[in-house]
């Protein structure tokens, strides 16, 4: 099963970036999704996968009985994941922003800046 | 005062200034004051923490009294109080200028609330000690950055909004997989932790470190407007009106080679064989495709923008020679810079408030008009390209000067030529706006005495940046010997270790 999760993480990132590489403004949003869900997947699985056990010390002792998982990663994934969902929630709303104001879901016509 | 809460109150005071300011959503003179009030505050208590580090050394604090491996540290040094400083000055600027610059609709749907967090979030950069906090304080930061490109919502501030909204997402992606990374080869997050493990040498894992360094270098380096990954920056920093990109032109930027050159003196130090080649060569490049960008533009804004990528490959430079001299002047380029490119685009501001356009072929004659903004705009102008006495010439002495004694005589050569070609393209605003002779004038619009005062406001914050530049320039030694000590103490971590570790 752990073997796996390195080649979904490694799908996910690459199915991301090609999705924000695409012209249509609604997978640009799918891309910035599925690449933040990569990256947290990865925070979770690099800081090592323990099975069963969790970081809380009983009544009786004074550490935590071995193996535990280690609480860091998963309490960075919470921050990460919390992060993420606020940037994703703006870009959500910016992309909708811009299909009304602009009446286009192409990327390639968001140029009009750059013409002088 | 408690050493420990004037670390604190640079993030304290916009933070609470904020919320305040959310609390009177609808009085907007309430607003007002109560962000002048935090400017203020925010500015005096980066001066005392400045002056605190200056006299006792590293400041670290722990939050909640969690010792300092496990505990969310702060941390000032002479470059982050110095940074933090810096930007108060800026902020203090950009805020006079939105008072009679910038339109009421972005004043009331959340300016002033959205610039305090930016300012928090700035703080938060350069105070903290954790690499991960690291992250999400460039979060709040840059969250704040989306919002304020994208407040008023016209055409092209969206079309900026979602490129720079896209690349800096990417960015941070790539950020934290690289504290992911660090995490698992080291267990630990605290920079002074890590600065001491990679400095004992027999670590495991030490081999691997580089692995962690790329994903920081291309995630900062994307941040930071490094050569191949600046596209963003001249598609957005355009698009706002200039009390947004002011600040966050000016600032944002500097920002990232701040954490650029934290990171690479505290942690990655053992991995700079790979790292500093790399550095200089991007560095170079960043410098001449910065420069070339600018010859081409027809915008104010946008010559502007492209300098600001050519300017950070003079602060990358300094970082690439890695000598005390080249720190010293990557850190006196920094400051120098933020005030120079705050000011340059706040007198766009000033001539498109006067004239309605930033297109320098519908602008001209303003020498005639307005010989005072003139002179402001020449002395900027001239102290970009690096013109002696004025500040950024002592910075370019610096960079050079540790290039030519480090033999690395391209770089060298590269970053006095690009010099050159800056100055020329200062030459062609100068032209284009203030000596030509305007082809058809416009009609006479009367003026009521409103706007002749409004615009008569719009120099003070000009006139109050640019007597700083003045000072930097003329006044350089102590700036200098400030930036030498701040140096020192980047390349003797052994300090930074003992302050955060006792």
């Amino acid at each position: 099963m752990e073997i796996l999760l390195p080649f979904m993480i490694g799908i996910l990132f690459a199915v991301g970036l090609y999705f924000m590489l695409h012209r249509h403004l609604f997978k640009l949003i799918l891309g910035l999704i599925l690449f933040g869900l990569a990256t947290n997947l990865f925070l979770f699985v690099v800081g090592g996968i323990t099975r069963s056990s969790i970081a809380i010390i009983p009544e009786t002792e004074e550490v935590a009985t071995e193996p535990y998982a280690d609480p860091v990663p998963q309490a960075l994934l919470l921050t990460a994941i919390v992060i993420g969902f606020g940037i994703q929630a703006f870009a959500i709303v910016l992309v909708r922003r811009v299909y009304q104001t602009l009446k286009s879901n192409n990327l390639d016509e968001l140029n009009s800046t750059d013409k002088t | 005062m408690h050493p420990n809460l004037l670390l604190l109150l640079p993030l304290l005071i916009p933070l609470y200034g904020a919320i305040a300011c959310l609390l009177c959503w609808r009085w907007i003179k309430l607003q007002t004051a109560v962000t002048a009030a935090s400017q203020l505050a925010w500015t005096a208590a980066a001066g005392m923490l400045l002056y605190h580090v200056l006299g006792q050394g590293v400041l670290a604090t722990q939050i909640g009294n969690w010792p300092a491996p496990f505990g969310i540290t702060l941390v000032a040094d002479i470059f982050g109080a110095l940074m933090v400083l810096t930007g108060t000055v800026t902020g203090l600027a950009v805020f006079l200028f939105s008072l009679p610059g910038l339109d009421r609709a972005r004043k009331r749907y959340g300016y002033y609330p959205l610039l305090l967090f930016l300012q928090m979030g700035v703080s938060g950069v350069c105070l903290t000690g954790d690499i991960f906090n690291l992250y999400v304080w460039f979060e709040v930061l840059l969250i704040c950055c989306f919002a304020l490109l994208s407040l008023g919502s016209t055409r092209g501030q969206l079309e900026g909004a979602i490129k720079y909204v896209t690349i800096n997402f990417l960015a941070s992606g790539l950020l934290l997989t690289g504290v992911g990374v660090l995490y698992s080869l080291f267990g630990a997050l605290n920079l002074a932790a890590l600065a001491q493990m990679v400095q004992e040498a027999n670590h495991p894992n030490l081999s691997l470190l580089p692995i962690a360094g790329v994903f920081f270098i291309v995630g900062f380096g994307i941040k930071a407007a490094v050569f191949p990954m600046f596209f963003w920056l001249p598609a957005s920093y355009h698009t706002p009106p200039i009390a947004v990109s002011a600040f966050i032109g000016g600032l944002i930027t500097k920002v990232g080679i701040y954490t650029l050159v934290r990171l690479f003196t505290t942690v990655f130090v053992v991995s700079l064989s790979f790292a500093l080649p790399l550095f200089l060569v991007l560095a170079g490049l960043t410098m001449v495709i910065g420069v070339i960008g600018a010859a081409a533009q027809i915008d104010f804004r946008k010559i502007l923008s492209f300098h600001i990528i050519s300017q950070i490959g003079y602060m990358l430079m300094g970082l690439a020679l890695y000598t005390p001299l080249a720190l010293a002047g990557t850190i006196f380029f920094t400051l120098h810079n933020v005030l120079v490119k705050t000011n340059l685009f706040l007198i766009s501001g000033v001539v498109a408030q006067a004239e309605g356009t930033f297109a320098l072929k519908k602008l001209g004659g303003l020498y005639l008009r307005r010989p005072f903004l003139a002179l402001l705009f020449f002395l900027s102008a001239l102290s970009l390209a690096g013109i002696p006495p004025l500040s950024g010439f002592w910075g370019k002495l610096m960079l050079a000067k540790a290039g030519f004694a480090s033999g690395n005589y391209l770089i060298a050569g590269t970053s006095l030529a690009v010099s050159l070609v800056t100055l020329f393209s200062m030459t062609k605003i100068w032209n284009e706006v203030f000596w030509k002779k305007k082809k058809k004038p416009a009609p006479p619009v009367k003026k009521t005495s409103t706007d002749v005062l409004r615009q008569r406001l719009l120099y003070l914050p000009v006139i109050f940046l640019m007597l700083f530049i003045l000072l930097m320039g003329l006044y350089a030694a102590p700036v200098l010997m400030l930036a030498e000590t701040a140096a020192a103490q980047l390349l003797h971590s052994e300090t930074y270790i003992k302050a955060v570790l006792k």
